[in-house]
């Protein structure tokens, strides 16, 4: 299983450097949402006398550009995938295969992560360049921080798989793909830090998984965050991709019994 | 054992149904109609191990869901199946890891990159040991004649080549049960020459059982000695294909070379039955089964004839004759 993920992330490096172009444009793309948020909250922490809540502008720099990153480590096979692979019967060709079609998903995504970061240095050390960032973490952030990617990226495969496996009854789940990603962008720190929103919301992003794919692993690197935090958000996470992987399974199980094999 | 057993098989797919118009689409957010389509209707046959056996069938005759049914690609409605001794509906690695499902329209390679790195891939899904890929990889390529195409992006084949590579790729763990479905569709006829020596050669070499659908009866009559027609989802016949014409075809056609120099008056060719073609002074002319004897006879005493055959009308026509038959055979 471990040679079968290599070659796959090797074969999915291979074809993202064919689009070398395409990648650099869609980093770039990528990096717009990010750096209109981050020049707002400067401009709102300058105005307000240097931080707020605690975020400084060399703070939000940090978390914003930390953000680029994490942003494009998490993302995953959308359910707009799973729609064309289900309309266009391209779902059979990975049922054909003796492995489950979820490794496939996470082997080639996460070949695709090593691209992005080679892509995303450069960007980064420009917007560095540009908002000076305050970062000054911790070993042990550096290495939660590591293991926080890799977890937020398991989560999402986990919960857009889900979301997509519902393709299998409806066809169509763009709706609903919509609405998980309005809950995502204000609960899980992807729009503002969640330390910035009202507290019924941070209380509520406690107990929901979008936390722990967006603020939990920008957080542990850029901080303030205690060991006893970093602790419960390795086991947050752990927690999730377990959750994921029980829902995947259950809706896998049922769902590919009414698959129609259409389009070939 | 048989390598498949199929008995009572069904599916039943439910259908939406809607009348055309803004009216007949309002009305459908609130009342959803459903209409059961049925696409296999209880067949039951065995393939033997090391068998080629070809799937004949008008489109929608339901050859392909059959074909998707024993590769575990949808549930039966009803009845039961096995292959190489596994229920395919549950997609078990020891079967899957034997088997293979090759549809002439659908590409399984990576589109951007050479076809010897989609092989290396399978390698790896199929866990197949290095040494037996390199030698079965390398055997594969030089039957089909490939080695030229292995470092070539799989976009920039033409459709042949694509096919070829298709095949390769689809063979690399030796499947001992190889589904085919429309191999040769769309490649010129020496490409499906091709393709067609290369199943013949795999199967022999290998003793892979193989199930075969095509619209071209060349793919059948070339591999196949056994065939299933499939209509309406039933079983029309299942047998030999030789027999076949034996059974349901209600003429045959007498080819005759009729000296053309001046001689008693002899009776037209027109008389003896319905003239086909006329090349020269060689007609072919479609006789009842039963009176090609008698008929066969007269012209032999009334022509000075230079040469005569007699042969099956094209199998097409043959199947045409079973499908507007509709009896259910065997």
């Amino acid at each position: 299983m471990v040679e079968m993920y290599l070659t796959l992330a090797r074969t999915s490096i291979q074809v993202q450097f064919q689009y070398r172009a395409a990648n650099y444009f869609y980093m770039i793309g990528m990096v717009v949402e990010p750096v209109i948020y981050l020049v707002v909250w400067r401009t709102i922490a300058r105005s307000s006398g240097g931080s707020v809540e605690g975020y400084t502008a060399g703070t939000f720099a940090a978390y914003y550009i930390v953000w680029t990153l994490v942003r494009n480590m998490n993302i995953v096979f959308t359910p707009f995938g799973w729609e064309q692979r289900i309309r266009e019967g391209e779902l059979s060709g990975h049922l054909l295969r003796p492995v489950h079609p979820i490794h496939y998903d996470l082997a080639s995504f996460a070949g695709w992560k090593l691209v992005v970061i080679v892509f995303w240095l450069p960007i980064a050390a420009v917007l560095s360049l540009v908002f000076h960032p305050t970062l000054h973490p911790s070993p042990l952030q550096g290495v939660v921080f590591f293991m926080a990617v890799w977890g937020a990226y398991l989560i999402r495969s986990m919960l857009l798989w889900a979301l997509g496996l519902i393709t299998l009854w409806t066809t169509r789940v763009s709706a609903l793909y919509e609405a998980y990603f309005m809950a995502e962008l204000l609960l899980s720190g992807r729009l503002v830090p969640l330390t910035l929103m009202p507290g019924w919301v941070q209380g509520l992003s406690w107990f929901l998984p979008f936390r722990w794919t967006f603020g939990f692993p920008i957080t542990a690197l850029v901080g303030p965050v205690s060991n006893r935090e970093l602790l419960v958000g390795v086991l947050a996470q752990a927690g999730w991709v377990l959750v994921g992987v029980l829902v995947v399974k259950a809706m896998w199980r049922r769902g590919i019994r009414r698959y129609s094999a259409v389009g070939g | 054992m048989p390598s498949i057993h199929v008995s009572g098989l069904r599916k039943v797919f439910p259908v939406p149904v809607r009348e055309a118009g803004l009216k007949a689409s309002v009305r459908s957010l609130f009342h959803r109609e459903m209409r059961d389509v049925v696409a296999v209707d209880g067949i039951s046959f065995d393939v033997a191990p090391g068998e080629v056996v070809g799937f004949l069938g008008p489109n929608g005759a339901g050859k392909t869901t059959t074909l998707k049914m024993l590769s575990g690609l949808l549930q039966p409605t009803d009845g039961e199946a096995t292959v190489l001794g596994y229920r395919p509906g549950a997609r078990d690695p020891g079967l899957l890891s034997r088997m293979a499902l090759v549809m002439g329209n659908r590409n399984q390679l990576q589109w951007d990159l050479p076809a010897a790195d989609s092989f290396e891939l399978n390698r790896s899904i199929y866990r197949i040991p290095r040494p037996e890929f390199a030698a079965m990889r390398d055997e594969l390529v030089e039957i089909l004649d490939v080695g030229d195409l292995m470092r070539t992006p799989v976009r920039n084949l033409s459709l042949g080549e694509r096919m070829k590579m298709e095949l390769a790729g689809s063979l690399l763990h030796r499947p001992a049960m190889l589904f085919l479905d429309e191999p040769t569709i769309g490649l010129d006829v020496t490409a499906q020459k091709r393709i067609r020596a290369f199943i013949a050669a795999y199967n022999e070499r290998y003793g892979a059982t193989v199930v075969l659908t095509s619209h071209y009866m060349a793919d059948v009559e070339a591999l196949c000695k056994r065939i299933i027609v499939i209509h309406h989802g039933k079983v029309l016949f299942d047998g030999e294909l030789s027999t076949l014409s034996d059974r349901f075809a209600a003429t045959r056609t007498i080819v005759v070379r009729i000296d053309q120099a001046p001689q008693s008056p002899a009776p037209p060719l027109s008389s003896y039955g319905t003239v086909l073609s006329v090349e020269g002074d060689t007609t072919s002319i479609s006789v009842a089964r039963e009176d090609v004897a008698t008929i066969t006879g007269r012209i032999l005493s009334e022509h000075v004839v230079l040469d005569l055959t007699i042969d099956d009308p094209p199998i097409e026509d043959v199947i045409e004759r079973v499908f507007a038959d509709g009896a259910v055979v065997d």
